[in-house]
This record gives structure tokens, sequence and C-alpha cells, in this order.
């Protein structure tokens, strides 16, 4: 059992759920109540992750972030450390694979909110930061926190795009799912079978909780 | 206008409206038409929800939009009460919480203490505590009338607020409303599609077609004298025909009016010309029925004979359609009590003969194509 993998993979996790939250619920509500041109090439954009293999999108993050990149070159010299292979590295892929795990149900959360309800609470006198504050998040929270779980999961989950950007190096890039992929290669089949059984319950407990929570929010509004 | 609402809004697309209204303190004007007529959009318009093409809004002295002014005040900024069709209210809140929600910061009590005085104004003190989903229709909407009323707002709105209950409980909240106006002085903008309800509770009415404002009257007076024989339709009145002014006899304060082989004695209209095609209007309680046994009121009034084509009973009272005589099939509603198709023995197929009284025909600009 790779304990350390373990916990690289928890605080990639949880790192991303944490920098997903603010994204999904600016973007989700965003994309839920504005009507701007260019909105469905954003929306589709922000699907791709979901329909192209992990290792197309690991190419080219790993282009994106290497020291020939732009981005790579401006990363190096403001914190003196290479993108690619690092954790921090793992966790931008990470945000961007997980955009539509955590906008989705975000943006249908705030969809399913009745437009009347929001002019209510404008002629209440509301501002608009109070009525995101007492209507919106209260409302669409269950579907915020889906979002979250589901990026969670994935997260620990995540192969080919971690092992792209990443690589499997110890302590810094090697998260849970590369280290079994790892055991496997060594024929260790029993640290192989703990590791994805530990995995499998996790997957378990985090699909319980989003069909608690999606219940939920089928009560409220229904 | 001083202290009331004002409002005039012109769009044309996506949503064309072109519409005055005008309401003062303690009156109720009610917005009538079919869906898609522009009803709500006014509401939303006055509302600050939706921001028509030209438009000026004025409520209590103060400007809330003016375009050519560029002057448009958020909905936060108006003070206006609105009562949703679906009520709108917060699901996730108490019925206090929604009422708490809508009173201005700074008031002199608190939030709670008000809206527990408005939850009992509106009898739902010790329900406080409940949610939306935890009260029933007629509940949810008192909720959402305390919770307009917390703004202390100066123009009151009312999107078919009495839509969405049963029978019993429209006719109770129709009877609290009555009750409440008398309190809130501020001017009542109803919206709704029931002609009946606007009759009873409004005290004038607007008629509203494609978003165009057709006639603004009591409903006594729209009824009556319809401005347009779209009016007329859209008001749902049976008895409207074409006809062509014969004559205008000032003197004897009538207007000669050939319908088919009749000429009909109809109130003075002298803004038509003689030879004029018009259409023209009169209510079924001005279509008076001939008795057997003794001479009814105004039986010599525009006698007319004809041909009961059908006779429906609806409660107490008889709906009946006759084929008229000399005018081209044409055919004429009246309703008589139950009791007195029974005496008079009218049968369908059977032979009736009635008048119309002669104030009750009004005439109207002739529309093509013809009703």
């Amino acid at each position: 059992m790779d304990w350390t993998a373990l916990l690289l993979s928890l605080r990639l996790g949880a790192v991303t759920v944490l920098c997903l939250l603010p994204i999904g619920v600016i973007v989700g509500r965003t994309l839920a109540y504005r009507r701007f041109p260019g909105r469905g090439l954003v929306e589709a954009s922000l699907m791709l992750p979901l329909v192209l293999p992990p290792t197309v999108i690991g190419y080219y993050l790993l282009v994106a972030f290497g020291g020939a990149s732009p981005l790579g070159r401006v990363w190096e010299t403001t914190f003196g450390t290479p993108l690619v292979f690092s954790f921090e590295g793992l966790v931008v892929a990470s945000i961007i694979v997980n955009l539509p795990f955590a906008i989705q149900p975000a943006q249908r959360a705030f969809e399913a909110i009745p437009r009347e309800i929001r002019d209510a609470a404008a002629c209440c006198g509301m501002s608009p930061l109070r009525i995101l504050r007492r209507i919106e998040l209260p409302l669409a929270w269950s579907g915020i926190l889906t979002g979250l779980v589901l990026t969670f999961a994935h997260t620990l989950g995540e192969f080919g795009v971690v092992l792209m950007v990443g690589g499997s190096i110890p302590g810094s890039t090697r998260t849970v799912s590369i280290a079994i992929y790892d055991r496997v290669q060594a024929f260790d089949e029993h640290a192989a079978a703990v590791m994805a059984t530990l995995l499998l319950l996790l997957s378990v407990v985090a699909l319980g909780l989003v069909y608690a929570l999606s219940n939920r929010t089928g009560r409220k509004h229904g | 206008m001083g202290n009331g609402l004002y409002a005039r809004l012109r769009n044309e697309t996506p949503i064309p409206l072109d519409a005055e209204v005008t309401c003062a303190p303690g009156e109720v004007l009610a917005l009538v038409g079919p869906s898609g007529a522009g009803k709500s959009t006014i509401l939303r318009c006055i509302a600050g929800l939706y921001r028509p093409r030209h438009g000026r809004i004025l409520a209590d002295g103060q400007v809330w939009l003016d375009t050519n002014e560029s002057i448009d005040l958020a909905p936060q900024s108006r003070a206006v009460g609105i009562v949703f069709q679906n009520y709108a209210l917060f699901p996730h809140m108490s019925a206090l919480a929604n009422v708490a929600a809508a009173v201005p910061r700074g008031s002199a009590r608190s939030p709670e203490d008000r809206a527990r005085h408005l939850l009992e104004l509106v009898h739902l003190a010790g329900l406080e505590d409940r949610r939306p989903g935890e009260l029933s229709g007629g509940q949810q909407q008192r909720v959402a009338i305390a919770r307009a009323l917390a703004r202390e707002p100066k123009v009151l709105l009312l999107d078919e607020p009495f839509a969405a209950v049963d029978q019993v409980t429209r006719r109770k909240l129709q009877r609290e409303l009555v009750l409440l106006r008398r309190d809130v002085q501020v001017p009542i903008v109803l919206v709704t599609h029931d002609l009946e309800e606007a009759a009873m509770l409004a005290d004038r009415m607007s008629i509203l077609h494609h978003g165009r404002m057709l006639q603004t009257a009591s409903a006594t007076e729209i009824m009556a004298r319809p401005a347009t024989a779209l009016v007329a339709r859209l008001l749902d009145l049976r008895n409207v025909f074409e006809g062509q002014i014969e004559r205008h006899l000032p003197d004897r304060g009538t207007t000669l009016l050939r319908w088919g082989g009749h000429l009909l004695e109809a109130a003075y209209a002298p803004q038509f010309a003689e030879g004029a095609k018009v259409n023209w209007v009169i209510p079924s309680g001005d279509v008076i029925l001939h008795r057997h046994d003794r001479p009814s009121r105004g039986e010599r009034e525009n006698p007319l004979v004809g041909r009961i084509e059908e006779m429906i009973a609806l409660g107490e009272t008889a709906s009946i359609t006759m084929r008229v005589d000399r005018t081209g099939d044409a055919f004429l509603t009246l309703a008589v009590p139950l009791h007195v198709a029974r005496r008079n023995a009218l049968v369908q197929g059977g032979a009736i003969s009635v008048s119309l009284l002669k104030t009750g025909i009004h005439c109207m600009p002739h529309e093509m194509p013809s009703v």
C-alpha cells in the first residue's frame, strides 16, 4: 500500500475542489443566466475534456505547460520550477480536466431556480450579491456540491492526463491510480488490489453522496 | 400625474407593446386580454424587470423610467410590491423569512416584527415557521401578498394572483383583496384573463391585444359599449353583427340602422355617416323575450321573430340562440330564467319573438373581415 500516493491523490483532489468551487459557481451561473455571443462555443469547449481521450488532453497540456511555451516560461521565471512534472502542474491539469464535472451540475442547479424567484428577490429590494448569497446559493447548493464530489472522485481516479503531465515521481506526482498501475507492472498484485478496493470504496461513497444530493435538489424544487 | 402611477410603454420587438397605464392611489386597474397580449410584460416593465425601447414610468411623483432621459431605475430602487402568478416564494425560507426579506433595511421596527404584523394582517398568524411547501395554495398567495406589502410599495402589481387556487379559495381571496385595498392606499394593477374577476375587483379595466391597449373604461362601460368589434370579440360578446346606418333622427335621439330586412332603432350615433357600414352589438340582457301571457317591457321596440336554433339549460338559466328571420341567417343569443322558458313553452325548433332595446344597440366602426 502506497500511502504517499494516496495522500498525494487526496491532496490533489482537495486543492482541485477548492479551486473549482469559485470557478464552478461563477462560470455555471454565468452560463445559466447570461446570453452572450459565442455562449454555445464556450459551453462546447468546456465539455471537451469529457470526450477527448485523456492522452490527447495530456499531450496538449504537456505542450502548453512545457518550457518552450509562454505559459511554461512565465511560470518558470516566476516560481523558479517547471510546471510540468510538478504537483502544481498536476493541479492546473486537474482543474482543466474537471471543468465539466464542476460547472455542469452548478449550471443545471442555477437553471433550475425559476426566474420568477430571482425576479421576486430583486423586487424585494435585495442587491444582486444578496440575491446570490440568500437565494441562489442556498437553492443551488446541492448541485454545486454534487459537482465538487464528482470532481473529487474523478481526480482520485484520473490516470492518463496525470501520467502525461506529471509522470510518476513519488511524493510529487505519483497519484494512487498511477501507483496501482506501477504495482501491477511490478506483479505486486496484493498492493494493487488493496489500493483498487480503496478507490472503489471511495467512488461508491462519492456516488452515494451525489445521488443523495440530487434527491434533495429534486425534493426542493419538485 | 401627482402621486399615482403613470406608465407609457412602447416596444416593437421581440415583444410588441403600445400601452398607457394610469392608476390612482387606492384604485384597481385590471389588464385583461388573452395569453400573449402583453399583460405580464407591462407589469414587468413597471417593476423594472423588463426594459421597453421607449417608455416613461412615474410613480408617486418619482421617475422610474424615462428612455429619453436615460433614466432606468433597477427593480431594487423601485418601491414596488409584486405578486407573481405562482407566487415565487423562496422555497428554502419560512413564511416569516420570506416576508422579512422584503422589509426595507433601516425600518423603525425589526424586519421580523414587521413581517409578523403583515402575516397577521393576511390571517396567517401561527404559520410563520412553515415553509412554502408546507402551505396550501391560498396560504402561499397570502404570504406573497404580505411580502409584496412588506416593502411599503408605492405600486402594487398582481399577476394572475388567483389563477392557481381552487374556486372556493379564489372567492375568499378575492373578498380579502377588496377589504385590503381599503387599507392600502396605493395604485393596484391586476393582470387577469378572467373578465368576471376584472369586473368584480377593478374600478377600470384595459383590454389588451397583441401588446396594444384597445380600450380602458369601467367594466360596465366596456361591456355595453366596446370601442371596436375586436374588443367585443375579446370580451366574448355574442351579439355582434354588421349593419348600415340608414338615417339619424337627432330630435328623437335615434339612429336608424339597416340590418338585413329590418330597420332597427338604435342609440343615437351621429359619429357615423348616413350610409356607412358599421358593426353593432347588443348585450344579451337587452334582448327582451315577448311573453305569451302578458306584454313585456319594451315590446314595441325593434320586434323580431325567428326560430329557436338551440336552447341549453345552464343552471337556472336557459341560453337561447335564435335564427332571426329576414337577416340572412343571423343568430341572436339571449338568456332567460328557466321557468320563464317553460312558461312560454320555448322549445328547440319552435317560434320565438323578441325585442331589441334601442338603448342597448351600440354601433362601432366597421371592421374587415366581418365578424
